[in-house]
């Protein structure tokens, strides 16, 4: 839970938007996130986020769901009750590979579900705060950190120069909180310092 | 960068392909002395079992490359077209090996020798209910009618992708409409090879040609066994073909974005065919039938147990663990080295479909398992005839189809 600086900019161009992610870093400055309504190829690798790590825990609990099944019906059909079933025998793997896929399958989409909505930190009555409602809709809006070396004014005329509109300086908060649209305060309507270009 | 249009076939890349091509004559010289020529049946029937296996194996790998074209243009894919002209000049050795392939066919079909197909004997067939029966489908005219026609029709509609492809090379489309009437053209002709790819690799043709070896068997689920195994190493060889030429600094707009939608098909393509694999498996494991169970008696648990799993080794599990990543499917090493491993593997599996009906003893029922080498040799002989034609094939039109409507998606990419 921590409110901190930030200053942000909007874009309405892919072309725009990526030499100035490349230039943006180069002076140095932090960049905090670049909200999308749409995904958008390659700005994972020009903002130089590294691999999302859904992969691998998806492999874990996919590999969790093919023993859990193999290992439940092997206890099962050869430990606790025995089952004659024409005359196979009791250990007979076979017959249990359609069900280690299934739950293969479960375990994996269920686990990476979950997990991308804790990476994100989605939940319900999550809340967090926005930095231009636009991002969920036709701009691509960028926010830097300001650390205390940043000068406000020199980041701000920054950005103008690299083509974005609307930039402004503004608190947010970087955490989530619990809450409820309906009986909370609206966060849009939170007082942030605006400098309007 | 200056851009390498053309492909200049290397001279030691011509060599290569002729000292396998004359290794490949030399195997199948030595395999007619040694077997061939003997007057045991079953030796003469071990000599077509190895032209049968390689021959129809290799062309039915070829021939996956115009299907992977046709299906990609059917679905109006761009990315592909980057490395396009590979796989065309792949399926360029479609005539050559169906020609080939053709001939063997024939020969097996109309010679004195039954082992191979037990319902080309006249006398066995009148004593055989279940034979008799299947007659009205397998009988040496259908057999031989369909298989020319196949071939033919493959080799046809191959030619007609090859030269929409290549028509506009010289002459640009000068508007919108002229270059959508192109697509809809190519699309209409890639639909027309897909149908035909679905009445014969996809159903007729592996029952007719390997199916048939054990003729009172079946499985509904063979041919797409057959197509899966074929698609997966088709796909493999434009793999090896595009490292190749990336290599020795051809095809400068193919990158790893190219690269590793290839070999999401390949570890895609390989699990697809265990699931067809297993699921054949499967259902006659459980159902315990014993008209049914003779067909995996040898192969699961009897002399040729050592190939089938090792061939599940190949495909399956190496496939699935070390294609998984990202990372390994966009290195051209480890592509190189799976792509060969697959190769190899779906050769593996054709082996283990053709052999062990011929060299059963009727009397004994005892399954023998050939020294191998000879077929190597033969299988070596096919790749340097597939080398020899692709690289033909390639020297002839640019590496890039540049003014197909589409090829801007492919040269930027991106997965």
């Amino acid at each position: 839970m921590a409110v901190k600086k930030f200053v942000t900019g909007n874009f309405y161009d892919e072309a725009v938007l990526f030499p100035a992610v490349k230039k943006v870093r180069r002076e140095g400055y932090k960049i905090h996130e670049i909200f999308t309504p749409f995904p958008i190829h390659g700005l994972d690798k020009a903002m130089g986020l590294r691999d999302t790590s859904l992969h691998t825990a998806g492999f874990i609990y996919g590999i969790t769901g093919t023993a859990t099944a193999v290992g439940f019906i092997t206890w099962a059909l050869t430990v606790d009750w025995q089952l004659n079933f024409g005359g196979k025998p009791y250990f007979s793997l076979p017959a249990w590979i359609p069900i280690a896929f299934e739950l293969t399958v479960l375990f994996a989409s269920v686990g990476m579900v979950l997990t991308f909505c804790y990476l994100c930190q989605l939940a319900p009555f999550v809340k967090k705060d926005h930095f231009n409602l636009r991002s969920t809709d036709d701009t691509f809006v960028m926010a830097l950190e300001c650390t205390e070396k940043t000068n406000e004014a020199e980041a701000l005329n920054f950005l103008k120069s690299l083509g974005a509109a609307e930039v402004q300086v503004q608190y947010k908060e970087t955490s989530w909180w619990l809450g409820r649209y309906d009986k909370d305060t609206k966060i849009f309507e939170r007082k942030s310092e605006l400098v309007q270009s | 960068m200056s851009i390498r249009e053309n492909f200049i076939i290397s001279k030691r890349y011509n060599t290569v392909a002729i000292v396998l091509m004359t290794l490949g004559v030399l195997a199948i010289v030595g395999l007619y002395i040694t077997n061939g020529s003997s007057s045991d049946v079953h030796k003469q029937a071990r000599f077509w079992s190895a032209l049968l296996h390689n021959s129809v194996y290799f062309l039915l790998v070829v021939n996956a490359a115009m299907f992977f074209i046709c299906a990609t243009t059917l679905a109006w894919g761009g990315w592909q077209l980057a490395f396009g002209r590979v796989s065309e000049a792949i399926s360029a050795a479609v005539p050559v090996i169906g020609t080939i392939c053709c001939i063997i066919l024939l020969l097996i079909c109309f010679g004195n020798n039954h082992e191979l197909y037990h319902w080309t004997d006249a006398e066995h067939v009148k004593h055989d209910k279940i034979l008799t029966e299947k007659s009205g489908f397998l009988n040496k005219n259908f057999f031989a009618g369909w298989t020319v026609f196949t071939i033919v029709a493959w080799s046809f509609l191959g030619w007609k992708m090859r030269k929409l492809s290549r028509s506009l090379d010289k002459n640009p489309p000068k508007s919108k409409e002229v270059g959508r009437k192109y697509v809809w053209n190519n699309t209409v002709w890639a639909a027309l090879f897909i149908i035909v790819f679905a009445l014969t690799v996809m159903s007729s043709i592996p029952w007719l040609w390997l199916m048939s070896i054990d003729a009172h068997w079946y499985s509904t689920m063979y041919s797409w066994y057959t197509f899966a195994s074929t698609f997966v190493a088709g796909l493999s060889l434009i793999a090896l073909f595009v490292i190749y030429l990336k290599n020795t600094g051809y095809l400068e707009y193919t990158n790893e974005e190219h690269l590793h939608d290839i070999g999401k098909f390949m570890f895609a393509f390989s699990i697809f065919w265990t699931y067809l694999w297993f699921s054949q498996y499967m259902l006659i494991w459980y159902s315990n039938q014993p008209e049914e169970t003779t067909y995996f008696k040898p192969r699961a648990q009897g002399p040729y147990s050592g190939i089938f799993w090792l061939m599940f080794l190949i495909n399956f599990i190496a496939p699935i663990l070390i294609l998984m990543s990202r990372g390994s499917k966009r290195n051209y090493t480890t592509m190189a080295f799976m792509a060969l491993l697959i190769i190899f593997g779906h050769w593996l599996d054709f082996y283990q479909m053709v052999f062990p009906g011929p060299l059963t003893d009727n009397k004994t029922g005892e399954t023998h398992v050939p020294m191998i080498l000879y077929d190597f040799g033969v299988a070596l002989g096919f790749v340097g005839l597939i080398m020899y034609v692709t690289a033909r094939a390639l020297s002839k039109a640019p590496l890039l189809a540049k003014n197909h409507p589409f090829v801007k998606e492919s040269l930027i990419h991106h997965t």
